[in-house]
């Protein structure tokens, strides 16, 4: 929309009808996606802003060996956790998908089940099993044992992200593998490949972009996490920001160390993307009924397959509810008072779900725009609403304080300032959850769509988004279930008594209080999981 | 008045970075009328059938559909008001919504039940909502009365394609558009989809432009067909006269099998010749025109040679393959001083290898300048 075009014969006009005309001919679905863009790069800008005001001081001091050192942690911390979690998600995703795995459907719910547990409860029931005079050396004791392996720094941080953080990988791997063409696999069985060899050669490959996707979200997760790695004291940037945020009023070197982890999520974007254009898109038509894909018969490796599984279920989410389910039963036989937690618990489900909706409205004008009109800019909007997911929550919510305070003080302290921080915080895999759902809609129903009299409002309502419904399911669920665990925000924007489920978890943890910490962190896991039953209620209801 | 043509286009122009995918197309097409399109991959017929329904914008040129510009300098309307119907390739049935919904999708009146996303849930219940009686038409139309509780995937190939071609005329365009309609069909099937595809638009009266790389199918289908190739339209018209009468080498060779030999125009005499490899023959076409000793492409459709025994002078060649079918024969032969011939003779007599045949033209051979 240059202004050259403007023929130069036409009446001259100021300059704000110019702009009225310029924005009148861009399609609305760009004014909207440019628009969540700009929404999710606030905290981004804020933090540049920031920065560039800040003296020498604070860049110096920001910049030391100090920072080094948190940035190796940071990296060998995300790089080895994503490793194990690809390790740990590929057969599972594969097992539950493709094999006769005895009891598969439930398999399935299982083993992305630990999605629903916040990494700062994990991590003290991790700690209150394993670590020092936790459970299992209490159990180990007469046996001789005095210590474990020291179970703080790198080794339980790893732990414990790598458990509560794979089934991200997992629900992508899962739907990528839904989405292949049996024909594929078929076609190279009757090539003489064995099924191992199509796995390497043909089904691998095909994974490459659900893998990297799952990748980066397992990354940029562990980039960001706050309460797994403050609880089992591995000192990362987050950890270190929130520490100095507590000690310093200088807002200026806070915003320059930010900045140096905003340029190792980029580092992950870039990777991510390289990643992507390797992989082509494609589209299944229509015309062929959908195929149900070769089913693998496991025969007596079943067992190892069922002991894997059940490993990583005790591990993953028997360790953790009994510890939580321990504490609760000790709380109850000495007369603990647990009132309040319903009103939490009604809070945190009405900020998430607010948050869940608000992130699937803004995200759909975005995966519009990155699937059907691909390019420069709508690779800018997708990176853009990146930005939000890559900083720390601690560093968004910081943000957005200075920035309601300064554009929007009747603002600060509400309930709209803290979906709105939510959103720009989660709005990824909001997006990532409707791209992949519109990419399996071929265009050439939209266009058919068009040619039938519909306009575009039309269309997306008619043709759009009831095909696109399982990934609006599913990226409102995914939003919700983050949005329940989410902690350092909720901490500092949540309104004055606004306290939720998560913030209770964290207080009577602080305080000593364990059993209520315990009840509050078995409640939210009770309501993380509702999401996921409709999630899991959806897709069967859709398959059959 | 005459009745102003269903499509017309002029001058539609359209690049991509440094490709032309359309240069200076026009055409104009009666209502009734069937328009094959024929040409190689990547000529840009689809991007022309786009252009005409509105999903590309052209850089220049305009259309008109029923006599109003849709695009033009200054002018553009987008695909849903256009008045122009689509088939896709794939055929795009909406995998969500019933055959009768499909088939319903685009007429105006929506009371018949047209789920959207509020009403997703409930898709299910709504399948036994009636029929608008313009789409249980349509489907009669077609033959698919029977079908409108069916769901897409419940479809054969052939059925889906009626039930997109039934979806695209409800509506009552004033035309449609086919992207090779039968590309995603079985082979066997072909044929006498072809006929019910004609029989249908012709009942429905709806000019319709259909692209294809198959020439058979272009031949076969259309009242007329544009050949194209590198987005320009090469020449458009019947068949008969495409197959007879090629305005160059290109539209004779990609409508039909030629061989092509190299000739040159021979002294005038009372109709115009060439000298070549097999003597002197009549020409007709664009190499006619051309002064004398000017050189010469010949083209001779196979079933323009015939062949005898060796007698008497004239041009002789030997049979060097021969494929018998029956009714006729291909036949290949060697001459000297030029290239190997095809010919397509009666099957009253198998020719075999290496026997000696004596070769005669039946009908003047067209002629075009060298090389073009």
């Amino acid at each position: 929309m240059s202004l050259s075009s403007v023929p130069l014969s036409r009446p001259p006009r100021s300059l704000v009808q110019l702009v009225q005309e310029a924005l009148g001919r861009i399609p609305i679905v760009w004014l909207l996606a440019l628009a969540v863009g700009a929404a999710a790069c606030i905290p981004l800008v804020y933090l540049v802003v920031r920065a560039a005001a800040a003296d020498g001081a604070a860049w110096s001091d920001a910049l030391s060996g100090d920072t080094l050192r948190l940035l190796l942690n940071t990296i060998a911390l995300a790089a080895a956790v994503t490793g194990a979690s690809g390790l740990i998600a590929l057969p599972c995703a594969w097992l539950t998908e493709r094999t006769d795995l005895p009891g598969a459907r439930w398999w399935r719910v299982i083993t992305v089940a630990p999605l629903a547990v916040p990494s700062y409860v994990a991590g003290l029931a991790v700690i209150a099993a394993l670590g020092p005079n936790g459970s299992l050396q209490r159990l180990l004791a007469p046996l001789g044992v005095d210590a474990l392996p020291e179970l703080y720094g790198f080794g339980g941080a790893f732990l414990v992200l790598t458990l509560f953080s794979y089934p991200y990988m997992l629900l992508v791997l899962r739907a990528g593998l839904r989405d292949l063409d049996p024909a594929l696999e078929e076609a190279s069985r009757s090539l003489g490949r064995s099924g191992w060899e199509t796995f390497r050669r043909v089904t691998l490959p095909q994974l490459r972009v659900p893998l990297a996707a799952g990748a980066l979200l397992v990354a940029l997760y562990v980039v960001s996490d706050f309460g797994a790695v403050s609880m089992l004291r591995f000192d990362t940037f987050t950890r270190a920001i929130y520490v100095r945020f507590g000690t310093t009023f200088d807002r200026s070197s806070l915003a320059v160390l930010s900045l140096v982890l905003v340029a190792l999520a980029a580092l992950v974007l870039a990777v991510e993307s390289s990643q992507r254009r390797r992989g082509e898109r494609y589209h299944r038509l229509g015309a062929g009924a959908a195929r149900t894909p070769r089913i693998a018969q496991l025969g007596r490796r079943r067992w190892t397959a069922l002991g894997f599984l059940g490993a990583l279920a005790a591990v993953a989410l028997a360790l953790p509810l009994g510890v939580l389910l321990h504490w609760l039963a000790r709380g109850l036989s000495q007369g603990e008072s647990f009132s309040g937690l319903g009103g939490a618990a009604l809070r945190s489900v009405e900020a998430s779900a607010l948050a869940g909706g608000v992130a699937v409205a803004a995200a759909l004008p975005i995966a519009i725009v990155v699937v059907r009109r691909p390019g420069w800019l709508a690779g800018l909007v997708d990176r853009a609403s990146y930005v939000g997911y890559a900083l720390p929550g601690v560093v968004v919510a910081f943000a957005m304080i200075f920035f309601s305070l300064r554009v929007a003080p009747g603002l600060y302290q509400t309930l709209v300032i803290l979906v709105f921080t939510y959103a720009v915080l989660f709005l990824p895999q909001a997006v990532g959850a409707l791209r992949a759902a519109l990419v399996r809609v071929p265009p050439s129903l939209e266009e058919a769509s068009r040619s039938l009299g519909r306009g575009p409002g039309g269309t997306l309502l008619s043709v759009t988004l009831p095909l696109i419904v399982p990934g609006l399911v599913s990226g409102f669920a995914l939003v919700f279930l983050t949005t329940m665990k989410e902690l350092p925000a909720t901490l500092l924007l949540a309104p004055t008594g606004f306290d939720t489920l998560a913030t209770r978890v964290w207080t009577d943890q602080e305080d000593v209080y364990l059993a209520r910490a315990a009840a509050a962190g078995l409640l939210l896991v009770f309501c993380a999981s509702a999401p996921m039953a409709l999630l899991f209620g959806r897709i069967r209801l859709l398959r059959g | 008045m005459a009745e102003p043509a269903a499509i017309a286009a002029e001058g539609l122009s359209k690049r991509f970075g440094r490709t032309t995918a359309a240069r200076s197309v026009g055409f104009e097409l009666r209502s009734g009328e069937l328009l094959g399109v024929l040409g190689p991959s990547g000529c840009g017929k689809t991007t022309l059938l786009r252009l005409l329904a509105g999903f590309e914008r052209p850089d220049e040129g305009l259309v008109r559909v029923a006599g109003r510009t849709v695009v033009g300098p200054g002018v553009w309307l987008p695909p849903e008001r256009r008045r122009v119907g689509m088939v896709a390739q794939d055929f795009a049935l909406f995998p969500h919504l019933t055959v009768g919904q499909n088939v319903a999708f685009g007429l105006s009146g929506r009371g018949a039940s047209m789920p959207s996303i509020t009403s997703w849930a409930w898709t299910r219940r709504m399948r036994r909502a009636p029929l608008p009686p313009r789409a249980a038409e349509m489907l009669e139309l077609v033959g698919l009365a029977e079908f409108a509780e069916r769901y897409p995937h419940e479809l054969s190939g052939g059925e889906a394609q009626r039930v997109a071609l039934a979806r695209a005329l409800a509506p009552g365009p004033a035309t449609v558009l086919l992207d090779e309609p039968f590309s995603n069909l079985d082979q066997n099937l072909r044929a006498s989809l072809r006929l019910q595809l004609r029989g249908i638009l012709r009942a429905a009266h709806t000019a319709a432009v259909f692209v294809t790389h198959d020439r058979e199918e272009a031949l076969s289908l259309s009242d007329r067909i544009a050949v194209m190739r590198a987005g320009e339209i090469q020449q458009i018209g019947s068949a008969v006269e495409l197959y007879q009468r090629p305005l160059n080498r290109f539209v004779a060779t990609f409508v039909g099998n030629a061989n092509v030999l190299p000739g040159t125009r021979s002294a005038n005499k009372s109709e115009a010749g060439a000298e070549t490899a097999l003597g002197l023959l009549a020409v007709e076409g664009s190499g006619a025109d051309l002064p004398e000793g000017a050189a010469l492409d010949i083209l001779l459709r196979p079933e323009q040679l015939s062949l005898r025994p060796p007698q008497g002078g004239g041009p002789r060649g030997r049979v060097t393959a021969s494929e018998y079918y029956g009714h006729d024969q291909l036949v290949r032969l060697a001459i000297e001083h030029g290239p190997t011939l095809e010919a397509r003779v009666s099957g009253s007599r198998r020719w075999r290898p290496d026997e000696q045949v004596s070769l005669q033209v039946t009908q003047p051979a067209l002629a075009f300048p060298a090389g073009m």
